[in-house]
């Protein structure tokens, strides 16, 4: 058994009986990368020196005798790369950022330090967060733990197949139309998107920023709850931060889902589900039902002009988010530019990668004079109906479930010249950053060895009952328990 | 070129003026917005727009917008919202300005103001907060710009004319008007010079009764109100030669050259940028209730238009004397101040728009730079009265109060300026004068009085001018009609 696969209160315990030490741990994870992050790339940079620097600090504490722990003391973290650490270089998986030394933290970076968790890395994802498959990492993509010939799914696919991999105990990703979720239920681990507001986006770099929202990958739904008590919270510094009270999210972990009202979106199950995911899900509901919950059918009758809304909505606020990467003042500057618009132009060439320069061009079409009524406006119009369906599915149930993704991750290069294939899988995903609220994939079994995600939303800020349901399943069932063989 | 007068053309203008407003700190980071520091001091991540930074709105930099929209007469948005302006440009980081597209912060607003003797209101169409850029700096030679950020994200307001403007004489006096509300409000310095004023002019030329807006042209790079009156001067000349000369006015960016007295192209219409405006995610709307508007409305001090009239009602000053005054909110205040010490509210008067602003425009100063006090004022017209001094000494002194502050009591003393009334000792004085001066005696004499003014100045002149002038005057001709 790996030493990750003890739970967090058995790791604080055998700290505390000296049995074992944070550089025990980091030491793990980083022999751990060393032997497998050659077939599975998830790394674009490892912070060997920092790690165990932070991991002596940890166990000299524990030695002074101070027992003051943080909620993750000791653990050994990964963090996708578009989450700001100061003075550790944070790409975006762009080349554009290849030699970017941020000179701030992120806040959920102060929050990971002060809960005193160990930062191993920084993570592989499709460049800017753009992408399902990280593939388009301006570096290299990373693989699936469980079949290396096949895609981590993305954008955090390589905080996914990381954890997955057992090199860190857990990892930080964002999702901003899924990219949290899906890369989890590729990877057969917990990928939590927490609701819009509860998490501080301050230094997450933005990719769609009414959409984009941090949260943990984890190996089992009591991680995420730890994770999640650790980052979320108001920040002034994000002034769509939420000032909401954050609970005990650890202690409402019970099994208990007597009474639980599920609704089941028709609409999850249509056209484009693979039967073997769709045979899984509904085997993982009649668990939920055996559980005590009751399932009943709903429609989200929006459900498909969701995917149109999000491109546009995405690709708006991109196109003006990434405007800033323009070789003035940080990043890479084309060397051969001979005035102004030739810096922009060359440096913003090379910098980025293709999917990236598509979404800034339709971004930048959908915002233009002419064409914003009918694209942007009526994409946000789309958005309002999007969330009236969740609200009123919302006032009879506690839940929604049905498939993270309606396939089970595709093999590298498969989809990579269709990109509107590709921006099929977030079909099941998607609506819910639209409507701002929270959800979770769980693994609910395998389909031909690759693993397959429950999607379980939740009414905003409602975590709770999210993480409790998860929990529930993920209790009764074998699902989290398997790894893959590297 | 036609001259301005023969026009058959009437001058429309609307004036687009940015406004910074003096906070502590800029609009959406903690970073000082003090005015001369070493360049890019005055900076962090969110300004400098660095990767994974978000905007935080600074509630001081929303009051003064208020108050400022207030002043002009606007009605105050209950709810708004910041835009992005998205363009590519060195001096702005983020590659988009964080403004107001379509729900400012104050709109349908007005101010009056004056040119030749009548009174007339101009529109405001609207009041609007938003973040300035930085600052460029083209490197002699062309071989380099450098940039600093300091002034990046200091708070402006821009506060957008109806074209209601029909001269270029008018567009200053808008714009003079503008200043002092904003002087009044005390929400910024406003001064052209370093740029917490600047302003854009749009004009155009139609035939006197034609409803419609003939083609206008947009005037930039004004940096004086001189600048902004002599640029639309001469668009009007250049606009109405090609009309006369039966040609189309292109609508089109304009440069004003202070140097050359002329306007050039900049880019025409096919050039101009499409901002692709859009709802600024990373900001919140903008609630802006009852209480909180009233709350910064009791702010808003008596305004110039109150203050002239209360001054030509209680202190019967001439219109002309209390639109001056009042045009400055520390000229108005120390003319107020003043009248703490005294009742003579004209003596007052008299005394500021003759010697107060001779002095200040003779030396290039601003009231400002003026040390003299209310209670100095007050003393000097008292020392008159009594007879302690000439009126001649007084501008002696009154100069030395506004270079040093120093009360005039103390002036007087110091530099020994007493009025001599002494009879005897003027006597002395009188005799030698009448002695020297033969020629003028003869002709008072023979009629010729002026000549009686030339020997007053010359005992005035051996007195130093501490001699009570109308004492030596008596005393002169008491000893020629003997």
């Amino acid at each position: 058994m790996s030493l990750f696969d003890l739970r967090i209160q058995e790791i604080h315990n055998r700290l505390a009986h000296k049995e074992l030490a944070v550089s025990d741990l980091v030491e793990y994870s980083l022999e751990r990368i060393r032997s497998v992050d050659g077939k599975i790339r998830a790394f674009l940079t490892v912070d060997e020196e920092g790690a165990r620097a932070a991991a002596r600090t940890l166990d000299n504490q524990m030695r002074d005798g101070d027992n003051e722990r943080g909620l993750l003391f000791g653990l050994p973290a990964g963090i996708k790369d578009n989450i700001v650490t100061q003075g550790l270089r944070t790409t975006c998986a762009s080349k554009f950022l290849a030699n970017y030394r941020p000179i701030y933290n992120a806040t959920v970076m102060d929050r990971l330090n002060r809960s005193q968790s160990v930062t191993i890395g920084k993570l592989n994802m499709d460049e800017f967060a753009m992408g399902g498959s990280n593939e388009n990492s301006g570096f290299h993509p990373t693989h699936n733990p469980w079949n290396t010939n096949h895609v981590p799914g993305g954008s955090s696919g390589g905080s996914a197949a990381a954890v997955a991999a057992g090199e860190v105990y857990f990892a930080l990703g964002s999702d901003t139309g899924g990219s949290i979720r899906q890369p989890a239920a590729y990877c057969g681990i917990v990928g939590l998107k927490p609701t819009y507001g509860l998490v501080s986006r301050f230094g997450l770099v933005a990719f769609a920023s009414s959409l984009d929202q941090i949260g943990p990958l984890t190996k089992n739904v009591e991680d995420a709850a730890y994770v999640l008590q650790a980052i979320a919270g108001h920040d002034p510094q994000d002034s769509t931060s939420a000032k909401v009270d954050i609970p005990d999210y650890i202690s409402a972990l019970t099994e208990d889902l007597q009474g639980l009202r599920i609704g089941i979106p028709k609409e999850y199950f249509g056209e484009g589900i693979d039967p073997q995911v769709k045979e899984a899900v509904l085997a993982a509901l009649r668990e939920l039902e055996r559980l005590g919950a009751v399932c009943e059918e709903v429609s989200l009758p929006h459900t498909k002009y969701a995917l149109a809304a999000y491109y546009l909505i995405a690709s708006s606020e991109a196109s003006s988010n990434l405007a800033r990467f323009d070789g003035v003042r940080y990043g890479v500057r084309a060397e051969d530019a001979d005035n102004l618009l030739d810096v922009y132009r060359k440096s913003r060439s090379a910098g980025f990668g293709p999917e990236v320069k598509r979404r800034i061009m339709l971004g930048t079409y959908a915002l233009s004079s002419g064409y914003y009524d009918a694209y942007y406006l009526k994409a946000q119009k789309v958005r309002t109906l999007i969330k009236q369906d969740f609200d009123h599915i919302f006032e009879r149930y506690d839940v929604i479930a049905g498939p993270t993704v309606p396939t089970p991750a595709f093999r590298i290069g498969e989809q990579v010249g269709d990109p509107l294939t590709m921006y099929l899988n977030d079909i099941l995903t998607i609506p819910v950053n639209l409507a701002g609220i929270p959800a979770i994939s769980v693994p609910c079994g395998l389909v031909n060895g690759l693993p397959v995600g429950l999607q379980i939303i939740g009414k905003a800020f409602d975590e709770t009952t999210v993480l409790r349901t998860a929990y529930a399943f993920e209790q009764a069932t074998e699902h989290h328990k398997r790894r893959p063989q590297l | 070129m036609s001259t301005i007068t023969d026009t058959k053309y009437e001058t429309v203008i609307g004036l687009e003026v940015h406004v910074e407003l003096h906070t502590k700190t800029k609009i959406f980071c903690g970073c000082s917005t003090a005015f001369g520091a070493p360049p890019n001091t005055h900076t962090c991540p969110v300004c400098l727009g660095h990767p994974g930074v978000l905007p935080v709105l600074n509630r001081q930099a929303v009051e003064y917008a208020m108050k400022a929209a207030m002043a002009l007469n606007c009605e105050i948005a209950t709810e708004c919202k910041f835009d992005r302006k998205n363009y590519f440009y060195p001096d702005l980081p983020k590659a988009y300005q964080i403004s107001q597209y379509d729900q400012p912060i104050g709109k349908n607003g007005w101010i009056e103001i004056e040119v030749g003797g009548k009174t007339k209101r101009i529109g405001i169409n609207r009041v609007h907060l938003e973040e300035d850029a930085g600052k460029l700096t083209h490197v002699e030679g062309g071989f380099a710009t450098l940039v600093d950020f300091n002034r990046v994200g200091t708070p402006l307001i821009e506060i957008v004319s109806e074209p209601d403007i029909r001269s270029p004489e008018e567009a200053r006096a808008y714009l003079e008007k503008l200043r002092a509300i904003m002087l009044y409000c005390e929400v910024s310095d406003v001064k052209m010079e370093e740029g917490s004023l600047r302003c854009d002019a749009n004009i155009s030329l139609r035939p006197y009764g034609q409803h419609e807006f003939g083609t206008k042209a947009e005037l930039k790079n004004m940096n004086s109100f001189r600048g902004v009156q002599r640029g639309l001067e001469y668009e009007v000349l250049r606009q109405t030669d090609i009309l006369e000369n039966g040609g189309r006015v292109v609508q089109e960016t304009r440069r004003w050259d202070e140097a050359q007295g002329k306007t050039f192209s900049m880019r025409s219409k096919e050039e101009a940028h499409d901002y692709r405006y859009f709802p600024d995610p990373d900001l919140v709307l903008l609630h802006i209730d009852e209480e909180w508007k009233e709350r910064v409305r009791s702010t808003i001090p008596e305004l110039p238009d109150a203050r002239k009239e209360r001054y030509t009602k209680q202190y019967g000053l001439p219109e002309y004397d209390a639109g001056i005054i009042t045009s400055s909110k520390k000229l108005a205040d120390f003319f107020e101040e003043s009248l703490r010490y005294t009742s003579d509210a004209k003596a007052v008067s008299n005394w500021i728009m003759g010697e107060l602003l001779g002095y200040l425009n003779a030396n290039n100063m601003e009231i400002d730079d003026a040390k003299i006090t209310g209670e100095g004022m007050g003393e000097l017209l008292g020392l008159i009265e009594k007879g302690t001094i000439s009126n001649k000494i007084a501008k002696t002194v009154f100069r030395e109060m506004i270079a040093t502050g120093k009360l005039p009591q103390q002036i007087v003393e110091e530099q020994g300026l007493v009025q001599i009334s002494d009879e005897k000792a003027i006597l002395e004085v009188v005799d030698r004068v009448i002695e020297q001066n033969p020629q003028s005696v003869a002709d008072i004499r023979a009629g010729k009085t002026k000549a009686v003014g030339f020997l007053v100045g010359q005992v005035m002149k051996e007195t130093k001018g501490k001699a009570n002038p109308g004492l030596v005057n008596k005393l002169i001709m008491e000893r020629l009609d003997r």
